[in-house]
This record gives C-alpha cells, sequence and structure tokens, in this order.
C-alpha cells in the first residue's frame, strides 16, 4: 500500500516541480496546486496506513481500540488542504491582477518593478 | 568608575539640547566633562602612588563572564590622565576651530563617544567589554574622519580605517576568547598567573598572531599602516586626538598590557621587534619627503607607534620603562605640533609647507607652542623628549645578541623624526614670510591656551622629571614588572647614549638645512606599487565588491524558476548525495524489498487503477497546451486524492478534498478561461533538463517514504491519546474532528485566520480591478 502511495507522491512531486520551473505564471499556480498535494499525501503516507479504518469511536464505546488509521496526520492535512486553498485563491487573484497589468503570464515579463508600456505588450500567442 | 566611562555617553546624548540652549558657550560647557574626567582620575594618584590598585566590579552578563570591571594602576591611570587630560585641550580648541561649522553638533556627539569609549578600553579588565570599547572607538573614529562626507577622499579614508580597524578587532576577539577558553578566566588582571601555560599551548601562536592583528591594525603597524596617514582627512582636533595621542596608543596599550601575559618569548620579539623596527624605518623615511603638514606628522607618529611596537618587542624592564617615558613624551608634543598644524591651516588656508614660511611675526603663540613641542619631539635638551630618546638608545643598545641592529635603525629613525620635527613644528615660522592668506592673524585663546599647556608641560616634566612624572610612570612600569623601578632623570652622564644623542642631532640639522636633496634623494627610490600594502587593500576591497557583484547577479537573476531550480539543485544534491554518500544504496533496494512484499499482501486492482489514472493525469497536466484541459487534469488527480483518503480511512479528508478541489477548478476556470492557448516559451533542451530535475526530486520524496515505510513509522503517542480521551474529554467519536476543534482548537482558529486573510487579499485584488478598468 505505502509503495503505491510513495509512487504517487513521487509523480506528484515530479509534476509539481516541473510545472514550477515554467515561465507561465498559470502552470506555476497549477504546480503549487500539484505540491500541496503531494506534501499531504507525504505526510499521510509516512504515519500509520490503513486500509478502510477510520477513526471512528464505535456506538458503544468510549474507546477506540485495535486497528486504526493515524488521527493526527490527518488532522494536520485537514487544516494544510484549508491554508493550501486560501493561498491558491490569493495566488488566482494575484494572477488576474498581472495579467491585467502585464497583458501576459510570462514570468520573465514581470521581473521589473516597473509596469510596462502597452506597446510593449507583444499580442495574443 | 563606572559612571565616568558612562558620563561621555551620557553627554553625548545630550550635546544637541547645550547646542539648542546656547551656541557660543556650548564648546565651553562641554570642555568642563573631560576636565571633570581628568581632575576625578587625578585623585587617585595617591592611592596608586601608595601601591594600590582599585577595581570596580559590575556584573552585566555573568554567565558568559562579561563584567564591566574597571581597573585603576599605574599604566591605566597614566592612560586616563593622557586621554582625559588631552581630551580636555581638544574640545577647548574644537570650539574655536569649528566654531563657523554646521556640523560642531555631530563633532561632539562622536568624541564625546570616542572619549567614553577610550577611557573604557584602558580602564576595561574585563577582555571581552574591553572589546566592545575598543571597536566603540573604531566606530566613532570612522564618523569622524568622514566628518566632512561630502568629500569622497573623505569617505574612502574613514570606510578604510574602519575595514582595518574594526576587522583587526575582529581578530584581537578571536584571539582573546581562546585565550579565555585556555586560562578559563577573561580578567587581564588574572590571566598573567596562566603564563606559562598560555605560551606552552599549541595555539599559543595563534593567539599571538591573532591578538597582533588586533593591535597592529589599531597601531597602524606595518602592514597595517596605510590608514592612518589617509585618516588625516579627519578635522585636526580629531587628527590631534584620536589619531596621534590616543586612539592609535589603544594598540599599544594592549601589547604592554600583554606583555607580562603572551610576553616572554622569541616569537613574541621577532614580531614586535621585526614589525616595530620596520615600521619605525620605514614611516620616518617617507616622513622626509610629505608636504602636506599633517601627513608629515602622520608617519612621525607611525613611525613612533613602531618605536614603541619594538620596545615592547624587547620587552626588558629598560625598554619598557623608555617606552612609557616615550609614550608620555609623544603624547604632549604631538598632540600641541597638530593643534600648531591647524592653527596655521585655520590662519593661512594650507597645509603645505611649501607655501608657508616666517610666520612667527603673526603668530607669535603659536611660534613658541610649535617650537617648544618641536624641540621636545627632537630631543634636544632639557624636554621630556631627551630624557625618552635616552632611554630609548639605552634600552635598545641594551638588547641583547641584534643591539646593533636594533641601534642602527632607531637612530636613522631618530635622525628622521628630528628632520621631520623641525620641517613641521620650526620651519613654517622663520625665514622669509610667506602665506597664501593675505591676512594671518593669531588664532583665539581657545585654540592656543591648550597646545601651549602642552608644549610647556614637555618643558616642565623635563626640567622636573624626578619629581614629577617619576612616581605615576614608576607604578606604571610596576604594574608590568611588579619589583623594577626607575629614576627618571635629565642627566644621566657622559655615555654612549648622549653620544649617539649628539650624532642624531648633529646629522639631524644637516638634514634639516639640505631638505631638498634629501628629498630628491629619496624620491629616486621606487618602489613598485604592487609592494605597498594601501594597493593590496584596494585589491581586496574592490575583489570583494566584484566578487559580490558576480554572485549577485548568478544567484539573484530575477527569475523565479531559477531560484526554484538552484534551491531544488541543492535539495538533490544534499538529500540524494547523503543516500548514496553513506554506502545506503543497499540498504535503499532492502527498502524497496521489504515495501514491496508488505504492499503486494495489501494490493486491490484499483490501487493499480488509481495509480495509472494519476500517472495519466499528470503526464496530461504537463503537456496539454490547452489551459482548460490542464486545469481539469488537475481536478482529476485532486479528485483521485481524495478517494486514496477514503480507502485508507480518512473520509473527512477526502470530503474536504473534493469540495477544496471542486472549488479550484470553478475559480481557476472562472478566472482564466478567457485566457489564450499556453504559449511554449523554453527549448526542448531546457525542458529535459527541468523534466531530470523534477523527476530527481520527485524519487527523493518516494524514496524517503519508503524508507520510512521500510524501517520505522513516525509515531508521536499522541495518536493513542487521542483516541483514548476524545470521547471521554472531547465528547465526540469522530477522532479528527475533536483533535481539530477541540485539542487542537487554537490551530483551528490560526487557519480561519489565515483564510479570512486570503479572503481580503482577494477581495481586494478584484476590488483594485474594478477600479484600474475605470482609470
Amino acid at each position: 500500500m505505502e509503495f503505491v502511495l510513495a509512487i504517487i507522491v513521487g509523480i506528484l512531486a515530479t509534476s509539481a516541480f516541473y510545472l514550477m520551473l515554467r515561465r507561465s505564471l498559470v502552470k506555476v499556480i497549477l504546480g503549487m496546486v500539484f505540491l500541496g498535494n503531494a506534501v499531504n499525501l507525504t505526510i499521510f503516507s509516512v504515519a500509520r496506513v490503513t486500509k478502510g479504518y477510520a477513526a471512528f469511536i464505535p456506538e458503544n464505546a468510549s474507546t477506540l481500540e485495535g486497528v486504526y488509521a493515524d488521527p493526527l496526520p490527518q488532522a494536520l492535512i485537514l487544516t494544510a488542504i484549508v491554508i493550501g486553498f486560501g493561498t491558491q485563491a490569493f495566488a488566482i487573484a494575484l494572477f488576474r491582477k498581472a495579467f491585467q497589468k502585464v497583458g501576459d503570464d510570462d514570468l520573465d515579463k514581470m521581473n521589473s518593478t516597473d509596469i510596462m508600456c502597452n506597446e510593449d505588450i507583444p499580442g495574443d500567442k | 568608575m563606572f559612571f565616568a566611562v558612562l558620563s561621555g555617553f551620557i553627554v553625548a546624548c545630550i550635546v544637541p539640547l547645550i547646542f539648542k540652549l546656547n551656541r557660543k558657550v556650548a564648546g565651553a560647557l562641554l570642555s568642563i566633562l573631560p576636565l571633570s574626567l581628568f581632575i576625578y582620575y587625578l585623585q587617585f594618584i595617591p592611592n596608586v602612588l601608595a601601591g594600590e590598585k582599585i577595581l570596580t566590579t559590575f556584573y552585566w552578563i555573568p554567565f558568559l563572564k562579561i563584567n564591566l570591571n574597571f581597573l585603576i594602576d599605574g599604566l591605566n591611570l597614566t592612560f586616563a590622565l593622557i586621554i582625559s587630560g588631552i581630551g580636555f585641550v581638544v574640545y577647548l580648541y574644537a570650539s574655536a576651530y569649528l566654531e563657523k561649522s554646521e556640523k560642531i553638533v555631530p563633532f561632539y556627539i562622536y568624541i564625546s563617544i570616542f572619549m567614553a569609549s577610550m577611557l573604557g578600553v584602558v580602564t576595561c579588565d574585563n577582555t571581552l567589554a574591553l572589546f566592545v570599547f575598543w571597536e566603540l572607538t573604531s566606530i566613532s573614529s570612522f564618523l569622524l574622519i568622514g566628518f566632512n562626507h561630502e568629500q569622497e577622499r573623505s569617505r574612502y579614508a574613514a570606510l578604510q580605517s574602519l575595514l582595518v580597524t574594526a576587522g583587526g578587532g575582529l581578530a584581537l576577539l578571536a584571539g582573546v576568547i581562546m585565550l579565555g577558553q585556555i586560562t578559563g578566566t577573561y580578567e587581564i588582571s588574572q590571566m598573567s598567573a596562566f603564563h606559562s601555560t598560555i605560551v606552552s599551548n599549541v595555539l599559543y601562536p595563534s593567539i599571538l598572531v591573532l591578538f597582533l592583528i588586533g593591535t597592529f591594525t589599531k597601531s597602524a603597524q606595518f602592514p597595517f599602516h596605510f590608514w592612518l596617514p589617509n585618516a588625516m582627512e579627519a578635522p585636526t582636533p580629531v587628527s590631534a586626538y584620536l589619531h596621534s595621542a590616543t586612539m592609535v596608543k589603544a594598540g599599544v596599550f594592549l601589547m604592554i598590557k600583554f606583555l607580562p601575559i603572551l610576553g616572554g618569548t622569541d616569537l613574541w620579539m621577532w614580531l614586535l621587534g621585526g614589525f616595530g623596527g620596520w615600521t619605525m624605518l620605514m614611516a620616518s623615511t617617507m616622513a622626509l619627503k610629505q608636504t602636506d603638514l599633517k601627513r608629515l606628522l602622520a608617519y612621525s607618529t607611525v613611525s613612533v607607534l613602531g618605536t614603541l611596537t619594538m620596545l615592547i618587542g624587547l620587552g626588558g624592564e629598560k625598554a619598557i620603562s623608555a617606552m612609557i617615558i616615550y609614550l608620555f613624551a609623544h603624547s604632549l608634543y604631538k598632540g600641541a605640533l597638530f593643534l600648531t598644524a591647524g592653527i596655521i591651516d585655520h590662519e593661512t588656508g594650507t597645509r603645505d609647507i611649501r607655501n608657508i614660511s616666517g610666520l612667527r611675526k603673526y603668530l607669535p603663540v603659536t611660534t613658541v607652542i610649535g617650537v617648544l613641542a618641536a624641540l621636545s619631539g627632537m630631543g634636544i635638551i632639557p624636554f621630556i623628549g631627551f630624557i625618552g630618546k635616552e632611554m630609548l638608545y639605552e634600552a635598545t643598545l641594551l638588547s641583547g645578541e641584534y643591539s646593533t641592529l636594533f641601534i642602527t635603525i632607531t637612530v636613522i629613525s631618530a635622525i628622521n623624526i628630528f628632520a621631520v620635527m623641525a620641517y613641521s613644528g620650526i620651519l613654517p615660522f622663520f625665514g622669509e614670510y610667506k602665506s597664501p592668506a593675505e591676512h594671518v592673524s593669531e588664532a583665539p585663546f581657545q585654540m592656543t591656551s591648550g597646545p601651549i599647556a602642552l608644549a610647556l608641560l614637555g618643558l616642565v616634566f623635563g626640567l622636573f622629571a624626578g619629581s614629577t612624572v617619576d612616581g605615576l610612570t614608576n607604578k606604571a612600569l610596576q604594574s608590568i614588572f611588579p619589583s623594577a623601578s626607575h629614576h627618571l632623570a635629565l642627566f644621566h652622564g657622559f655615555n654612549l647614549p648622549l653620544l649617539l644623542s649628539a650624532l642624531t642631532i648633529a646629522v639631524g640639522l644637516l638634514f634639516v638645512f639640505k631638505r631638498n636633496s634629501l628629498v630628491e634623494f629619496i624620491e629616486k627610490i621606487r618602489i613598485p606599487e604592487f609592494f605597498f600594502p594601501s594597493k593590496w587593500y584596494d585589491y581586496a576591497f574592490n575583489g570583494t565588491l566584484s566578487f559580490a557583484e558576480i554572485q549577485t547577479k548568478f544567484l539573484q537573476n530575477g527569475h523565479l524558476r531559477y531560484y526554484i531550480f538552484t534551491i531544488l539543485a541543492l535539495f538533490i544534491l544534499l538529500v540524494g548525495g547523503s543516500f548514496f554518500g553513506f554506502n545506503t544504496s543497499e540498504s535503499i533496494l532492502n527498502a524497496f524489498a521489504i515495501s514491496i512484499e508488505r504492499s503486494l499482501a495489501g494490493i486491490d486492482i484499483y490501487d493499480i487503477s488509481m495509480l495509472i489514472t494519476v500517472l495519466i493525469a499528470s503526464v496530461f497536466a504537463l503537456i496539454s497546451q490547452g489551459r482548460l484541459s490542464a486545469i481539469a487534469s488537475m481536478g482529476i488527480v485532486g479528485a483521485l486524492i481524495s478517494l486514496i483518503y477514503i480507502i485508507y480511512g480518512a473520509p473527512d479528508l477526502a470530503m474536504t478534498q473534493l469540495s477544496i478541489e471542486t472549488l479550484s477548478v470553478i475559480l481557476f476556470v472562472l478566472v482564466l478561461y478567457k485566457l489564450p492557448r499556453f504559449f511554449t516559451y523554453s527549448k526542448l533542451k531546457t525542458r529535459i533538463r527541468d523534466l531530470v530535475i523534477a523527476l530527481a526530486f520527485g524519487s527523493i520524496f518516494t524514496i524517503i517514504i519508503i524508507f520510512v515505510s521500510a524501517y520505522g513509522k513516525f509515531d508521536s503517542g499522541l495518536s493513542e491519546y487521542f483516541a483514548q480521551t476524545s470521547y471521554l474529554i472531547g465528547h465526540g467519536k469522530n477522532i479528527v474532528n475533536v483533535i481539530l476543534v477541540d485539542f487542537r482548537g487554537f490551530d483551528t482558529m490560526g487557519e480561519i485566520t489565515v483564510l479570512a486573510i486570503a479572503a481580503v487579499g482577494v477581495y481586494s485584488l478584484l476590488r483594485l480591478r474594478k477600479q484600474g478598468g475605470e482609470q
């Protein structure tokens, strides 16, 4: 089971960094989403992984005994997913704004603090 | 004593206030500070003469052994008196000298900080606290040299002096810490007990070299001497005070202080004797050809500092007693000569000795000061300079097997100094009248009274040496050699030193009258620029700047992806390298075997299909040309991950992941659907390179997870606790939920805050868009 998870994490991390190394800002944001997923799965898979045993206390018991999925990393990941969404949303809004100003999603056109003049903006690609 | 040192810092804070109250008398009012300090230190004389040592302790950072312990013994007191006494003269002098300058307020601030720090250096017994004061003198010196900061030369000189002296200070700190490690104490007064332990330690040579880098830079010894002549960019009172009478002597002071701790070895003798002797000879020769009054004096100061260093290197009782007298005499006459140069500069507008002569008619008082001070510096009987020089010759003659060498260079240097003193203190006043200024008039009382006192003291202390300076200098000597004593007298009888003095005067007079041909001769000596240490400084300085520029351009290139690239490459190198660096490739294979074996047992068809789907979706996201299809693939990956969470017993995660993923996709589509297709910016080669890097990184992730799953799980024991108590304490049966809202409720509150901030950010960015659209 962990072996499969490990391979999936590897695929996600590879995709994440390949996308983050691109010049297109949209791809960089996509890469961030991938990286978030990869890291969450990493935390998930280095803890105790079980199939099908959710961390619920049974109806008639007051404590949980036996085999159960590790609840602590789950709580951490839950927070991470939500915060990851917050950053994503902000990045997307920021991208929207930057695209309006620069007219392009090429990062190389954004590494100056001065806003480019309209004439310099290349047309549709 | 603590307060005495602190007072300068306090006064520095209220200087602007004093000038606001009354600008006219502010300078005179501030002079009360050094005067009262001088009187304060004077009252210790009876105690010190009785053989007492006064120590006050103030615990500053006791657990690091950094304490503000101040000690008054003969040597410390002599220096404290020189600092506060000449400080008074300089404060008073500057009040008239800088009267019209707008920068008189910062001047008094800096110089008060300097005086306080300098008093700290000479009275502090704790080496770590001493280091703090030591660097403070470098910083205040930097500020004072750069006083006329609108001139580039001043800024250059200021930075140079700071880099050299503060850099040396760091070496000193390293030496002092090593010394503290060996002896277990940072108190100077307790270290001499460990002398034999220190000099036999393997670290002794490194300690000594580090220590000497600190003192040599401060006291302008070869090869660090070049900053001192450049420091003449400072206003003249500063040159008189910091760069001749006090700060540059801090290095010398520390070397005598540490003679009983680090001295007495051949290494000590050769390093100090060699560098000191060479500095003395070289600087005095360089001084001869200078035409700027202040540079003339600066080079002669370097030479005298060399003499003092050499004497400490020789290290006998005679040498140290000669050193103390020579230093004392030098502070008096050189301070006076610098202030004379300042008066000449102030009244005639030039410091070039070729343009001024015969000033005695218009500057009668200054003439008296200049001549008296110069005579002391030349070592003419009956001035204290004469006694100093006699003792110098005597000590050098007694210096053992190499005494012939040392006495030769000493006499040559003394002849040079003789001539330099005449050039700077006598020649400008005699001969035919020549001056670039039309109207030359005598300087005001504040500027002449101090220097004349210094010059006269040189005469008085010479005439009555036995009954005035004898007592205190004896005690200063005894703080190094407890059983030694000397008896100062003007006339020691007809002996070899007297003969050498006569020789010095005879040849010196020749130098004075034949200045032109002498300078011509010196000019002929051509040394390639490469051999000048000041050039080394420039090379090092410019080299550092170009290196900084190159590496900044390389690392801070302004391209986000190269930053990520650098981080990834470093991570792969360090983490990936550690896999193979420690011969763990076997255990990696082993981990794979264990992991596969374990996984095969519980593997299902949907595990495999999930893996394949993730792979396909990811690859599609990478290569897709359309934005929407890339986003869709991302959504598929997200949905698959929520499936993984369901299968592996995390329904809460699955729910969150699914809803968040849906939201993200909607958001992405809303913002991006209008945009054109992706444009391929990079070349195939770049993409392959990026893929290789990303693949290496992804593989490291995989390997780490397999490692952990094969060899040991992370288990904090917390999960157990939560499973046991979530219902009993938290009253909830879904443990993950209880953790989030109860056990780690504050975390969740933080998370909500982050979301709220992000929402505010998104909202304002969207609002901004509207306004931008209106424009």
